[in-house]
C-alpha cells in the first residue's frame, strides 16, 4: 500500500461524502429508463486521466453511480493485502466501458428472434450491457428499499450489501426486469477487469492490482527470463501509459 | 441492386489468411492474374501489432479486438437434431478471425504435421483391432492423401514459417529429444527449439520419469532470427506473454504477414481488395462450372468479379456457408447420411489441470510464448493400445505457457471465493505460482453432428446464418476421461502444492461459453469417394470442377493437434496440382 491513510477508512469517508449529495427519494426512482446521458461529452484521451475525485460520470445518473462505487468497494475491499476496486477506479472504468463497442454490444450478434436457452449458449437476451446495468440497479435499489427498511443499496453496511450481492449473485434474488445473475456476471466481469487491466483504461490506478500480483505489466520483453527456476523477476509493473507510480 | 461488373481475372481467391495467402503465392509465379478478396480491414505489423499498444489484455485479448464481428454474421448452435438453434451472440468457444491474416495473426504458432495413420484412421482401426471395434455411430474415414504425399508440404511451410523445433523422425530414423511417434521428416525444423520455461522443465522431467516421451512443442515462433525461402526476415521470440489473441509486434510469430505478404503484395499479377463480401459464387446455367463472385464492396456496393478458377480460402464456417449459399455439391441430410455439404462437423476436447506450487518455485507465468512448452504424444492417435480400451482417438498432452496476462490467465486454486477479500488474497497468493497441463484432444464425425443453414437468423446482407447442431459424444468422452488420468500422473509428478483438474463427464454438453479452440473442422471433408466427400484429394469440389475449397473445412474428423501445419500443407497440395495438372488441361483432378 502506498496510501498512509487506512484504505477502508477512506473508502467510507469516499461513499460517505458522496451520498450526502443525493437525496435518498431520488434514489428510489431513477431506475428502468433507458435514455443515454451526457451524450455530447467528449472522451477522455488516454494519458489524461482524471484523478478520483475529478471523475464525474459520463453514462451512470447519480444514483446508478452510487451503486456502482459501492458493488465493486464490496466485490474487490480494501484490505492489508492491497487496493481495493474503488480507489482503484474501478467504477471509472466501468462507466468508462458503458459508451465503448462492449456497453453497446456493438460487436454481439443482436438480431432476434430472442429465445431463452439453456446456459450453455450464452447470454441470449435483448438488452446490450449498458441497459443491464441500467435495469439492474435499479432493481437491486429497489429490492433494497422494500427488504432493507427504505435504504438503497449504497447506503446498507457493508455485511449487508453483501448479502445482498450474494443473492443476486446465486438467483436466490430475481428481478421481473432483468436476469439478476446476468446482471451479477457483467458486473463482476467488468469489476474484475478495471481492476487488473492497463490503466489506460481508467481502472488499475498506478497499477496497484498488479504490483500487489506481481505482474510486469507492459514490459513484454522476457527473453533473458526463460527457464531461470527459483528465480522471482524483479521489476515493477509499466502502464502502455508509461511507468507507474 | 445493380451491380457492377469488374474485368474478370484467372484466379480469386475468397479470404486472406493463410491458405488465401499460400495460393497467392504460388499461382502467381507465372502469368496467371490472382485477386484476393477479403472481407475485412487490411493489417499489419505497423502500426496494427505495433508495441506498447498491442501489450492491451482488455483491447485484445477480452475485447477481441481482432475477431470476427459477430454483429455481421455469427453461426447459430443447437446440442441435437431436435433442438432450436440460437446465435452465437458473444465471442467465447471459438475466435475465428477476420482481416488480412485471418486467424493467422492470432494465432499460438503450434505447428504440427498430424501422424501418418492419423490420415488413414478407418483402414488403420480396422487392421489393427478389427472390423468391429469402431462404434456404429461414428462416420469417421480416411483422407484420401496420405503423409508421404504431403511430407514435401509439411517441410515446406515448416520452412516458411521459420519453425522452432527437434525432429524425432528423420528419414525413418528416430532422434533423440523429438517426437518418437511422428512420421519420417525430409529434414530438421529450420530452428532448434526455444528455450524451456520453468514450468517445461517441470513437466519433462516428470514425464521421462515415467516412462513417456516428451519433447519440445514445435512453434511457429521464431527462436533465433531467420530469413525464409522467400526473403522475409523473422526476429528472435522475445517471450513477451502476448501471442494468441494478439499480433506479434516482434515479426517472431508467423504469419502471412510476416512470411509471404513482403513478396506477394509486390507481384504485378496480384490484387488484394479488402473490404469485400463475397455472397456468393456464381454458376453457369449448366451449374457444372462457376463464372467468379458476387461481393459487396467497401461502399455497400455490389460487384461482380468473372473469375475461371475459384478458390475458397475462408474460415471453416465461411467456406462451408459460401458452398450452401451457392448451391455448390449436395447438401448433407442427417436423417439418411446422404449429401456432402455440411457433413462431419467436428472439434476439439481437452482436458487439463492447472498446478498451484509452494512459494518457493515462482512460475513469472507472464514470461511465455505462444508456442513455448513441452509436449507428450504418448497417448494421442494410435500411438496406444485402444483394443482394451474402446474407443477411436487420442490427445497430445502438453505444458504449454502462453503468458500471464491476469484477467484471462488467472487459475485459482478449487473453492476460492469468486468476490471479495477472499478472491482478492488468492490472486495475490497464486498467480506467480501457477503451471497448467492441457491435452488437446480428438473429435470423431457422428451422422448428426453437422451444418446447414439456419431456418431463422441472418447476416446484416439478409443471407441465412451457418447452423451448427453438434454436442460431445460418448467415444470422445470416455478418450478425454482416459487422458485425464495420465494428465493427472504428470501433473502430480511435478510437485505442485495443490491442483485442479477439469474434463467433461458423460452426459456433459458443449458450452459455448468458456473459450475451448478455434479448431473448428469439417463441413467440405475430402475424400476419395464422392457420396462421402465434398471435395476429392486436390481440394476440388466433385461436381464444379472450376472450384477449390480451402481449410480445415476439409477435415473429414479432427485429430489430437492443432490444424494449421495441415491446413497450410493441404494448400500448397493443392496449388502443386493447380498448377501442374489443373491448369494445363481444366477439369476434374479425380
Amino acid at each position: 500500500m502506498t496510501s498512509s491513510t487506512h484504505p477502508d477508512t477512506a473508502r467510507r469517508g469516499f461513499l460517505r461524502r458522496s451520498i450526502a449529495i443525493v437525496p435518498a427519494a431520488a434514489l428510489t426512482m431513477s431506475g428502468g429508463h433507458t435514455q443515454e446521458a451526457g451524450g455530447g461529452r467528449a472522451a477522455v484521451a488516454p494519458g489524461m486521466l482524471p484523478r478520483p475525485a475529478a471523475y464525474s460520470p459520463a453514462y451512470f445518473q447519480p444514483a446508478e453511480w452510487m451503486f456502482v462505487q459501492a458493488a465493486v468497494a464490496r466485490l474487490i475491499p480494501a484490505d492489508e493485502n492491497g487496493p481495493g476496486a474503488l480507489e482503484s477506479g474501478v467504477a471509472d472504468f466501468i462507466d468508462r466501458q458503458m459508451d465503448t463497442a462492449f456497453g453497446h454490444a456493438a460487436t454481439w450478434y443482436m438480431q432476434g428472434p430472442f429465445v431463452e436457452s439453456a446456459p450453455e449458449f450464452g447470454y441470449q437476451g435483448r438488452l446490450p450491457p449498458r441497459e443491464v446495468y441500467r435495469t439492474g440497479i435499479a432493481a437491486s435499489d429497489a429490492y433494497c428499499v422494500l427488504q432493507r427498511g427504505g435504504r438503497v443499496f449504497a447506503q446498507l453496511q457493508a455485511n449487508e450489501q453483501d448479502a445482498v450481492l450474494q443473492g443476486i449473485e446465486s438467483g436466490a434474488i430475481a428481478f421481473d426486469s432483468v436476469n439478476a445473475r446476468v446482471f451479477f456476471g457483467f458486473l463482476l466481469q467488468n469489476t474484475r477487469e478495471g481492476y487488473l487491466s492497463d490503466p489506460m483504461h481508467g481502472g488499475n490506478r498506478d497499477a496497484g492490482a498488479w504490483k500487489m500480483i506481481g505482474f510486469p505489466g507492459a514490459r513484454a520483453d522476457y527473453a533473458d527470463w526463460v527457464g531461470r527456476p527459483g528465480e522471482s523477476y524483479p521489476l515493477p509493473p509499466v502502464s502502455i501509459l508509461g511507468p507507474q507510480g | 441492386m445493380a451491380t457492377q461488373k469488374k474485368p474478370a481475372v484467372d484466379v480469386v481467391l475468397v479470404g486472406f489468411g493463410w491458405t488465401g495467402a499460400i495460393m497467392g503465392m504460388e499461382l502467381t509465379t507465372g502469368p496467371l492474374k490472382v485477386l484476393a478478396l477479403e472481407r475485412g480491414e487490411m493489417r499489419d505489423t505497423q502500426p496494427d501489432f505495433a508495441y506498447p499498444r498491442i501489450t492491451d489484455e482488455l483491447s485484445y485479448g477480452i475485447r477481441g479486438q481482432l475477431f470476427q464481428n459477430l454483429a455481421r454474421e455469427t453461426v447459430t448452435v443447437r446440442h441435437n437434431l431436435a433442438g432450436v438453434a440460437v446465435p452465437y451472440r458473444q465471442l467465447g468457444s471459438f475466435l475465428p478471425g477476420d482481416g488480412v491474416g485471418g486467424a493467422g495473426v492470432h494465432w499460438n504458432g503450434h505447428h504440427w504435421r498430424p501422424l501418418p495413420d492419423d490420415l488413414r484412421i478407418r483402414s488403420r482401426y480396422v487392421e489393427r483391432y478389427g472390423r468391429n471395434f469402431i462404434p456404429q455411430d461414428l462416420q469417421i474415414q480416411d483422407w484420401g492423401v496420405t503423409y508421404d504425399e504431403l511430407e514435401p508440404h509439411f517441410d515446406q511451410f515448416e520452412k516458411v514459417c521459420g519453425t522452432s523445433g527437434k525432429a524425432g523422425n528423420l528419414n525413418g530414423v528416430i532422434q533423440p529429444g523429438g517426437n518418437p511417434f511422428e512420421g519420417p521428416r525430409a529434414s530438421e525444423y529450420p530452428l532448434p527449439p526455444l528455450a524451456s520455461l520453468n514450468s517445461a522443465l517441470l513437466f519433462g522431467k516428470a514425464a521421462r520419469e515415467l516412462g513417456y516421451h516428451p519433447f519440445a512443442q514445435a512453434a511457429a515462433n521464431a527462436s533465433r532470427a531467420y530469413t525464409n525461402p522467400h526473403g522475409a526476415q523473422l526476429g528472435p521470440c522475445n517471450f513477451c506473454g502476448f501471442c494468441e489473441r494478439f499480433g506479434c509486434y516482434n515479426y517472431a510469430k508467423a504469419s502471412p504477414q510476416t512470411t509471404l505478404l513482403p513478396t506477394l503484395l509486390h507481384r504485378p499479377n496480384f490484387e488484394l481488395r479488402t473490404r469485400s463480401h463475397v455472397l456468393r459464387v456464381n454458376m453457369a446455367a449448366d451449374r457444372r462450372r462457376a463464372t467468379g463472385v458476387t461481393y459487396i464492396d467497401a461502399q455497400g456496393a455490389e460487384v461482380e468479379q468473372p473469375a475461371d478458377l475459384v478458390i475458397l480460402c475462408a474460415y471453416q464456417f465461411h467456406n462451408v456457408r459460401l458452398l450452401l449459399l451457392s448451391g455448390i455439391g449436395k447438401r448433407y441430410d442427417p436423417a439418411t447420411g446422404q449429401g456432402v455439404v455440411g457433413r462431419n462437423y467436428a472439434y476439439q476436447l481437452g482436458a487439463g489441470a492447472t498446478l498451484f506450487f509452494d512459494k518457493n518455485q515462482p512460475m513469472n507465468p507472464f514470461v511465455g510464448a505462444g508456442a513455448s512448452g513441452s509436449v507428450v504424444d504418448d497417448f494421442d492417435g494410435d500411438n496406444f493400445d485402444h483394443g482394451p480400451l474402446g474407443f477411436v482417438g487420442g490427445a497430445s498432452i502438453n505444458c504449454i505457457n502462453t503468458g500471464g496476462r491476469p484477467i484471462q490467465q488467472m487459475p485459482l486454486p478449487a473453492g476460492t471465493p469468486a468476490w471479495g477479500s477472499g478472491w482478492k488474497r488468492a490472486i495475490k497468493d497464486n498467480y506467480r505460482y501457477t503451471a497448467s497441463v492441457g491435452s488437446q484432444g480428438s473429435v470423431m464425425a457422428y451422422r448428426d453432428n453437422y451444418l446447414d443453414l439456419d431456418p431463422t437468423y441472418k447476416d446484416v446482407y439478409g443471407q441465412p446464418l451457418l447452423r451448427m447442431t453438434f454436442d460431445w459424444k460418448a467415444n470422445d468422452i470416455a478418450m478425454t476421461q482416459f487422458i485425464i488420468g495420465k494428465i493427472q500422473g504428470i501433473a502430480q509428478a511435478m510437485g505442485p502444492r495443490e491442483m485442479t483438474l477439469s474434463v467433461r463427464k458423460p452426459g456433459d454438453h458443449y458450452d459455448l461459453r468458456p473459450y475451448q479452440s478455434t479448431h473448428n473442422t469439417g463441413g467440405a471433408p475430402m475424400g476419395a469417394d464422392p457420396a462421402t466427400s465434398a471435395v476429392n484429394r486436390f481440394l476440388q469440389t466433385w461436381d464444379v470442377p472450376n472450384v477449390f475449397v480451402m481449410g480445415a473445412s476439409a477435415f473429414p474428423q479432427n485429430f489430437g493437434y492443432n490444424p494449421t501445419g495441415m491446413v497450410a500443407a493441404l494448400a500448397y497440395w493443392s496449388a502443386k496440382a493447380i498448377r501442374e495438372r489443373y491448369l494445363r488441361s481444366p477439369g476434374a483432378l479425380a
